[in-house]
């Protein structure tokens, strides 16, 4: 074979990159571009320097540091106790608990803060039975809140996280530990976490860059504590007058922020480079006694706790409603008037956008992760590094990007359905790439050249062996990209109109507009068709395997 | 319809880093040749290159008359045998075999014939339906090779194919593949660093380091004359001293230690002339004497008894440990520091030139081409 011989690949990697260029650098340009560059024309710094002169902006960014870490803290504190009474105990209904904390991670992003806001706000069911009986409880809105919602929102990644790290502790480890006198708590900490380090840190990571980015839920109960999502919503779009390059300087000391803590957890998980691979996986014990009573208790206690919202919706949904008071009796009158209201069309809508990109990452992701594995050099490395970059950026800063560079000519998509789905692309590819190039590598290559061996193509190989056989890793990872595709808000609110409206959108302009009970079918439809996703995953599987 | 393979000057670098210099090799139509050296020693990178898996830096690869360099391996008619089998995970047992006949033009009835044929070949007939996952490694590379065999390739390359496999399953795979070759009467290229493995089931060795093919023979003249000490070494065990020919009068005698000299009467007649050399006698070549008769005088320090035979370790008067085996006899094993003396079988025993460390013994092959 000749050294340089072009191939196919050749052309996919510059396609990709040229793909990159058009829909990701060029954007991240402009809104560095808009953010220095004054109404003038002339390079200037004002907008940074206004926003750090005054408290009032910076606490933003520090509101949404402070939340962001404990949230981050309590989702770990959270989840990983539940992955481990999942992984090492028989507790029954285990697949139970394990679709039911699925099913909370993929929740709409607001839906848990309003139903919320329902049961425990001012004039909430709880809050003012309990205050029939004299009780009084504090507020949930503000920091708290926003804490207490995203953490039950978020605590299901690390779950998940866990749970697939825990299998590949091999029990010789444990017995090892144990017959060296650590046991219980110490072997826990000592053995169990330290083995499993790497995914804390990561499943930690994803936590802070989604709740970081989280839009929907300080929008609606932080009130008066101030995120900088909001607050770039606010300059942007606000009624009180706009600032476009005031939210982009924000945007671009967003990412700043978020860069950091993305490198910061690299380094941390450089300290534990290891791969576990068990031979022997650990051997579930049963669950007995008070130990056992009070796992179940905790387990089933905060799986329900976390899913509550979601039925207080389809439960509200059936409510009679006028505008945001609930009255008593049920009928479809909320269904109906979500009808008049673009539920079709919403719904229309959501699922195009869904399965067109989802498509579309999967492609991406498949093409990349061989290149990457199989071609590596500079340019695909070069792909490989820019298709991380959307993985630090918050939504809401994706989507102004995306308003400054194709709102005007040569190339005019705002306000179609398609420049949502380039920024869905955008924000959701970095972990289907992840989960495919972890997959491919797993792959020997011999298997691919025993195809070539056999007189089989490059482009037939690549169909018939690499893929299917990637499949698994990257259907696993698809399923999840979907849920978060179809309740997207974060950067939606910024692109979409009244003809690319999603329900989750609709559920979001019912609520702001004060229409509780249209919210409510709205959130209930999304509710369920999330739900129905992950069972008809869960059927054609067959496995609970689900990985991000 | 099989071919021969000649390699011309080969040249194969990792960047910078060279992995063989200058190799060339003619492999014979339908015969059975083994690639055997060390790890790291380039064999595998050669097959390879071969198959077209790997470019290749410098030189000319040649299927009989037909310059295949700048093919692709789709289009080289290869049959190729992996080490971990390489089995596709997604199909049954049948559409593995099937999947190279389905990349060619052929009808669907001849494809299940040759199929069927080469299952009940490989005795996998029963498995035709099962995926792999929960197939033992014996069964999978099985599969492996009825699927590399169904193409009718010109030639066979297997690389390391028996080295995932228990010990028993290795015996009994090497003996099905050398039968199933000897069938076929397929050109075959096979890579392994096991020794035993590679004189079972070799017509003939190259044995390489290095990047650099040392000798090229039949099992049985690398074994009895390796061309230098590395090739005696590698290929089973040989014990390696110091020594020096005298020649007196037309005979030559070997001289070792103080005293003792023995009369050799096998070295090639151009190589008679004093000089130092290296003797590698192989256990089986040292002869254990009771008394002093032998040449060398020594003491035994260890002795294991292996049934039909008995190991030794002497320690000799030249201050080398070598190893013995002598056949056992129904008196007592001679126990750790017992003094006796050794000897050589002369006929068997080989002897480098010191200079060149080449054997200087009759009887050395090597078919290495120099161009």
């Amino acid at each position: 074979m000749k050294k340089n011989r072009l191939e196919i690949w050749t052309f996919v990697t510059i396609g990709l990159l040229f793909l990159f260029f058009i829909f990701l650098i060029y954007p991240m340009f402009g809104i560095l571009k808009q953010s220095v560059i004054s109404e003038a024309g002339k390079f200037t710094l004002n907008e940074f320097a206004k926003f750090f002169s005054s408290s009032y902006y910076t606490g933003t960014i520090i509101n949404s540091f402070k939340v962001t870490v404990a949230v981050t803290v309590v989702t770990l504190i959270l989840g990983i106790p539940l992955a481990y009474f999942y992984s090492f105990y028989h507790l029954k209904g285990a697949k139970f608990l394990f679709v039911t904390s699925v099913l909370c991670g993929m929740s709409a992003p607001f839906i848990g803060a309003y139903s919320w806001i329902m049961l425990l706000g001012r004039s909430g069911v709880i809050t003012k039975a309990l205050a029939a009986v004299g009780i009084k409880i504090g507020s949930i809105y503000g920091f708290g809140g926003i804490l207490f919602v995203q953490a039950f929102k978020l605590f299901p990644l690390v779950f998940i996280y866990m749970v697939g790290a825990f299998k590949n502790i091999d029990n010789s480890l444990l017995e090892a530990a144990e017959s060296m006198g650590c046991r219980g708590i110490q072997r826990f900490f000592k053995i169990v976490i330290s083995l499993t380090m790497p995914t804390v840190l990561a499943a930690g990571l994803l936590v802070f860059m989604r709740a970081f980015a989280d839009f929907g839920t300080p929008l609606l109960i932080g009130e008066g504590y101030r995120t900088f999502p909001v607050e770039i919503y606010v300059q942007y779009l606000g009624e009180n007058g706009t600032n476009h390059s005031f939210a982009a300087a924000i945007s671009v000391i967003a990412i700043l922020v978020t860069a950091v803590v993305f490198f910061a957890q690299k380094k941390a998980t450089d300290r534990y480079k290891f791969s576990l691979n068990a031979l022997h996986p650990v051997e579930k014990k049963q669950a007995k006694g008070l130990k056992g009573a009070l796992m179940y208790l905790y387990s089933y206690g905060l799986v329900l706790l976390a899913y509550a919202p979601n039925v207080y919706i389809i439960y509200l949904s059936f409510r009679n409603c006028d505008k945001s008071v609930f009255k008593p009796g049920f009928s479809l009158g909320n269904y109906r008037a979500a009808m008049n209201k673009l539920l079709v069309r919403s719904t229309q809508n959501t699922l195009f956008l869904g399965v067109f990109t989802l498509a579309v990452i999967i492609l991406i992701s498949v093409l990349i992760a061989y290149l990457v594995v199989r071609r590596n050099n500079f340019a695909n490395n070069l792909i490989d590094t820019l298709s991380m970059l959307p993985y630090i950026m918050p939504g809401s800063v994706i989507g102004i990007a995306m308003v400054i560079a194709f709102s005007k000519k040569p190339l005019v998509l705002i306000g179609t359905i398609w420049i949502m789905i380039i920024s869905l692309v955008i924000r959701r590819m970095p972990y289907t790439i992840r989960s495919a190039t972890a997959t491919l590598m797993q792959i020997q290559p011999s298997i691919e050249e025993a195809a070539l061996s056999l007189g089989s193509s490059k482009i037939k190989t690549f169909f018939k062996i690499t893929v299917p056989m990637m499949t698994n890793g990257i259907v696993s990872g698809a399923i999840l990209s979907w849920v978060a595709i179809v309740t997207e808000l974060s950067s939606a609110i910024i692109l979409y109109n009244n003809k690319t409206i999603t329900l989750t959108m609709s559920a979001y302009v019912a609520i702001s507009r004060g229409n509780y009970g249209i919210a409510a079918a709205f959130s209930a439809v999304l509710t369920v068709l999330t739900m129905c996703s992950l069972l008809i995953y869960l059927r054609i599987s067959k496995s609970e395997d689900i990985k991000i | 319809m099989s071919v021969g393979i000649t390699i011309k000057n080969a040249l194969k670098k990792f960047n910078e880093n060279v992995i063989i210099p200058n190799l060339s090799l003619k492999v014979r139509d339908g015969e059975f040749f083994t690639l055997l050296g060390p790890s790291g020693c380039g064999k595998t990178t050669l097959l390879r290159m071969i198959a077209g898996f790997n470019s290749i830096e410098g030189g000319d690869f040649y299927f009989n008359d037909k310059r295949v360099n700048d093919l692709e391996p789709a289009k080289r008619n290869i049959g190729m045998v992996f080490q971990n089998y390489a089995i596709f995970p997604h199909y049954t047992v049948r559409k593995n075999v099937e999947f190279g006949l389905r990349n060619r033009n052929i009808n669907s009835q001849e494809i299940k014939d040759k199929t069927d044929r080469f299952l009940k070949l490989m005795k996998i007939d029963q498995l035709a339906d099962r995926k792999p996952d929960r197939m033992s490694g014996g069964q999978q590379q099985r599969v492996a090779l009825a699927r590399a065999l169904v193409i009718e390739p010109d030639v066979l390359l297997m690389d390391e194919p028996l080295s995932n496999l228990d010990a028993k399953l290795r015996v009994e795979m090497r003996s099905t593949i050398r039968s199933i070759q000897k069938q076929v009467g397929i050109t075959t290229v096979y890579v392994t660093h096991d020794q035993e493995e590679a004189m079972a089931i070799s017509d003939r060795i190259g044995v390489m380091k290095e990047g650099v093919l040392q000798q090229i023979s039949d099992p049985k003249s690398i074994y009895q004359r390796p061309i230098n000490q590395f090739v005696a070494t590698f290929i089973g065990r040989s014990n390696i001293l110091e020594g020096e020919v005298q020649v007196e009068s037309g005979q030559a005698y070997l001289v070792v230690g103080n005293k003792g000299r023995i009369p050799i009467n096998t070295i090639e007649q151009k190589n008679m002339e004093n000089q130092k050399v290296i003797v590698s006698a192989r256990p089986e070549e040292i002869l254990l004497c009771k008394d002093d008769t032998g040449i060398l005088q020594g003491i035994v320090k260890e002795c294991i008894f292996l049934g039909l035979n008995t190991h030794y370790v002497v320690e000799l008067e030249t201050g080398d440990l070598v190893e013995m085996t002598q056949e056992s006899t129904i008196e007592d094993i001679l126990s750790n520091g017992t003094k006796v003396s050794v000897t050589f079988n002369a006929e068997k025993i080989n002897l480098f030139g010191k200079k060149d460390g080449i054997n200087i013994m009759q009887g050395v092959c090597n078919d290495i081409c120099i161009s």
